[in-house]
């Protein structure tokens, strides 16, 4: 085992976890895991800011991952407030039965 | 050193994930979504982010992930009848393509960063408040204002949402 | 001088009479009108006497109307003694026959439109003759053939008016589009359309013994005529023409509007006597015309008709004097036959007024004890247009006869024999309606003052108008003409004789013109029946026109074409909508693979575009 991790391996790290982020988004039916999955791409694209903000010696990715973040919670906030709406209206959480917007 | 405490969290963070992916309840994968961003915390702390790594726990893990759980007891959701539908085939052909597919990731990845590099703890001192701090009020001083006025809007937004019809 | 106060005194008449005449009262209206005319009469009056001796011609220049490169179009007006003679026709003839419309008309529905659209007539035709370039004059053109189709069809609720009025409108519009081809060869050869510049130009040019410009800018102002003026091939629209109210036959289609052909081929006698094949032509439809209507006009049995025939007779005549080179000559016969054709009309319109609204000659008789007056102005206008000796009609168509003989004998006794005929059936017409016995069914009676005095000064004018010797007066524009006096003794005696063959048919021995239609029967049908020339164009152009345009143009182009790429156009925009909405299922999973789909193929792109090394 090396003493040090290439910078790259990181890299690859956030890669996995987008790819999973993906699959869960296009896989799940309950709206609400399909928002967790969001938040996990979130999650891997900010591992990504950090590590060329370290490769880069600059502090500017820790800036782009903070505004990332304070985004995601906004949009977490309002996400929810939806979904409790259609909830409220359409008594199921699978958004399979979520579709009235048919041609 | 490194090494151990990033295989340690890096394989964590990838359980986790396939956790959150696969779980049917959705109460667990929110807990494994916590998991997630507690093992990132702290290969934040590695890559010598510590204030965003500190944020990432009070801010995510505490807050946003804490809204989500109270979520899934308001709606009081349930577990799926099945986490994946899909046939047995396209399940393990899934498995291998993803496997594949991240493979060639890594390869493409590998081949465009120097090798020599490695990751050193404590080699980055830039990420310290004091830093992050001067760049946000300085540089990036618009978009921290823009941000406050979008903070102010999901407020309103999630209220006007989630209020009791009349 | 204010020239142009002469055409605008009648416009301002219009205007008041259109915009506002619904809610005056007659007496208004009359005011407006024959006051507008009255005006315009004195004022032309006066710039006369003003400007007498006339040696040179008097121009007043308004302004540019059009500037484009090398030409220069402005609107001027003009004065010498060709315009003088005209001035005085129509302002003069126009105020009697105005006078008498205000009888003839009192009981029609839109008497004011009637006075509004006899105004603006004279406006177009004061317009047509002061003008000093073929422009205006154009315009002057075209306005009295749109007042004569206003007029025509002035009983719109009637079918048989409005179609007469559309023909007239047609066919002079063919006429336009010869006129307006030799407009634009006047301006490529020329470079100029005012009339000085013009005939300056032309003066020097030489005499074309083959087809040239100045011929064939000759032929096609011939063709323009034709259309105008109701010479053979397009004269077919003058007789249907009668349509409309007696008054408008008298003024439009006798003394003035017919006139302006021949009033322009003598205005543009510069350029005819250049071209000696376009004068041929224009005496040989001339003498053709004269002859052919005569005939037509021995069988009609509508009063008005035969005097229909009559005009575009005597246009004939006109067209001939002009032709053979008799400038002077054909002016001299248009204001002449404007004094008793405008009587004969106007009378008629007096038989018909009085027997209220009965047109058939073969109706009428026995009525010269009923309307004394009417009688003996119509038998004054008759004698003068059968070139009785003296009369005007002597003189002005004698002028003509003799310079045809001098140009070709066999000219002059054609024109010797349609005299005959002119005779003949204009007094068949006065016995059939004054002698014998009355054979209708109505009262009739004599018209008002306000209807019998124009008709008393145009007698006047009729038997002595051939003292005002015009051809003298035009003769430092025309030239010198010959005179002889056998010959114009000769035609007069065959006017003679065409009276008592008339005598003789229609009362002395009544019964002797049926006996000869029945002997003649083939004949007798053709000529009652106009040669049946209506029929023949009906066939030959006017129905596949009609039909050509229904079939391949409307259904062919516009419904099928151009209606089809417009719908087209929609449906296939419809098409394209009904493919796309297929992505909006409503269904979320597939929302979000397009987004991945949609970012997989983002990435390609970024990546093999050449972004990375």
């Amino acid at each position: 085992m090396p003493t040090s991790v290439p910078v790259s391996w990181y890299l690859i790290l956030s890669a996995i976890l987008f790819g999973l982020g993906v699959a869960g988004f296009i896989y799940r039916r309950n709206i609400i895991t399909v928002f967790m999955s969001i938040e996990l791409m979130l999650n891997a694209v900010n591992l990504t800011f950090i590590t060329f903000s370290y490769t880069l010696k600059q502090v500017d990715g820790h800036i782009f991952s903070f505004f990332v973040m304070v985004v995601a919670a906004a949009e977490a906030a309002v996400g929810l407030a939806i979904i409790l709406t259609v909830f409220k209206n359409r008594e199921t959480l699978m958004i399979d039965d979520v579709s009235s917007m048919k041609y | 050193m490194t090494a151990l405490i990033f295989f340690l969290f890096a394989s964590i963070a990838v359980f986790c994930g396939i956790s959150l992916v696969t779980q049917t309840h959705p109460i667990a994968s929110a807990l494994s979504l916590i998991g997630v961003m507690g093992s990132l915390a702290i290969l934040y702390l590695q890559l010598g982010g510590e204030f965003i790594a500190a944020a990432q726990v009070i801010v995510y893990a505490g807050a946003i992930m804490v809204l989500f759980v109270f979520v899934i007891m308001l709606l009081n959701a349930g577990a799926e009848g099945t986490s994946l539908q899909m046939s047995n085939f396209a399940k393990y052909a899934g498995i291998f393509v993803l496997a594949a597919f991240l493979g060639l990731i890594s390869f493409v990845i590998q081949a465009m960063l120097p090798k020599t590099e490695g990751v050193v703890f404590g080699a980055f001192q830039g990420g310290t408040a004091l830093n992050i701090g001067r760049k946000l009020f300085t540089t990036y001083l618009l978009p921290f204002e823009v941000t406050s006025v979008l903070i102010l809007i999901a407020i309103l937004g999630a209220m006007v949402l989630a209020r009791r019809e009349i | 001088m204010f020239l142009w106060l002469i055409p605008i005194l009648p416009f301002l008449g219009f205007l008041i009479n259109g915009l506002f005449g619904r809610r005056m009262p007659k007496s208004m209206v009359n005011l407006f009108a024959i006051g507008s005319v009255t005006l315009s009469f004195l004022w032309a009056v006066k710039t006369l006497v003003g400007l007498s001796p006339l040696e040179t011609k008097y121009i007043e220049h308004y302004f540019t109307w059009i500037q484009s490169g090398a030409l220069n179009i402005s609107i001027d007006f003009a004065i010498d003694r060709l315009t003088a003679v005209m001035l005085m026709v129509v302002t003069g003839v126009g105020l009697l026959i105005h006078i008498y419309s205000i009888g003839y008309m009192a009981d029609e529905d839109g008497y004011y439109r009637f006075f509004a659209y006899l105004n603006l007539f004279m406006f177009f035709m004061l317009v047509l003759v002061l003008a000093q370039n073929f422009l205006v004059l154009f315009v002057g053109w075209e306005g009295v053939g749109l007042c004569s189709y206003l007029l025509i069809g002035y009983y719109f609720l009637e079918r048989f008016a409005t179609n007469a009025g559309n023909k007239a409108f047609i066919v002079n519009r063919i006429g336009d589009f010869g006129f307006s081809l030799a407009i634009f060869l006047v301006v490529r050869q020329f470079g100029s359309l005012d009339f000085t510049k013009v005939f300056d130009a032309a003066k020097p040019m030489p005499t074309e013994t083959s087809a040239g410009i100045l011929t064939t800018i000759c032929l096609l102002l011939l063709v323009g005529a034709a259309g105008k003026s109701a010479q053979i091939p397009l004269y077919v629209w003058l007789p249907d023409a009668m349509a409309g109210p007696t008054p408008v036959s008298a003024l439009i289609h006798a003394a003035t509007m017919v006139t302006a052909g021949v009033y322009m081929t003598a205005r543009s006698a510069t350029l005819f006597t250049h071209a000696p094949i376009a004068m041929d032509t224009v005496a040989v439809i001339g003498l053709a015309t004269a002859f052919f209507a005569a005939t037509i006009g021995l069988a009609q049995t509508d009063i008005k008709k035969v005097f229909a025939y009559s005009t575009v007779s005597q246009l004939g005549y006109m067209f001939l004097g002009a032709g053979v080179g008799a400038f002077s000559a054909g002016i001299f016969h248009l204001m002449t036959h404007a004094f008793f054709k405008a009587l004969l009309f106007l009378g008629a319109g007096a038989v018909i007024h009085g027997l209220h609204g009965e047109q058939d000659l073969r109706q009428m008789g026995g009525l010269f004890k009923h309307m004394r007056i009417t009688a003996i102005t119509l038998l004054c206008a008759s004698i003068a247009i059968s070139g009785f000796p003296f009369t005007s009609g002597f003189f002005s168509k004698d002028a003509i006869l003799v310079a045809a003989y001098e140009r070709a004998p066999w000219m002059y006794w054609v024109g010797v024999l349609t005299a005959g005929m002119t005779a003949f059936y204009v007094f068949r017409a006065w016995f059939l309606a004054f002698t014998g016995e009355y054979r209708g069914h109505a009262h009739p009676h004599e018209s008002p003052l306000v209807m019998i005095g124009p008709l008393m000064l145009l007698a006047v004018l009729s038997i002595f108008g051939g003292f005002i010797n015009v051809p003298h007066w035009l003769e430092p524009m025309f030239g010198e003409r010959p005179e002889n006096q056998t010959l114009a003794w000769l035609s007069a005696g065959v006017g003679v004789i065409g009276i008592a063959t008339a005598y003789l048919f229609y009362v002395a021995r009544p019964g002797m013109a049926d006996g000869f239609a029945k002997a003649m029967n083939g004949l007798y049908t053709l000529v009652y029946n106009k040669y049946f020339v209506d029929e023949i164009y009906d066939a030959a152009v006017v129905t596949p026109v009609v039909k050509g345009s229904r079939i391949f143009l409307w259904r062919g182009i516009d419904a099928g074409l151009i209606d089809g790429i417009v719908n087209g156009f929609g449906s296939r925009s419809r098409g394209v909508g009904n493919i796309l909405k297929l992505l909006q299922s409503g269904n979320i999973r597939s929302y979000a693979a397009w987004v991945v789909l949609g970012s997989v193929l983002l990435l390609l792109a970024i990546g093999f575009g050449g972004a990375t090394r």
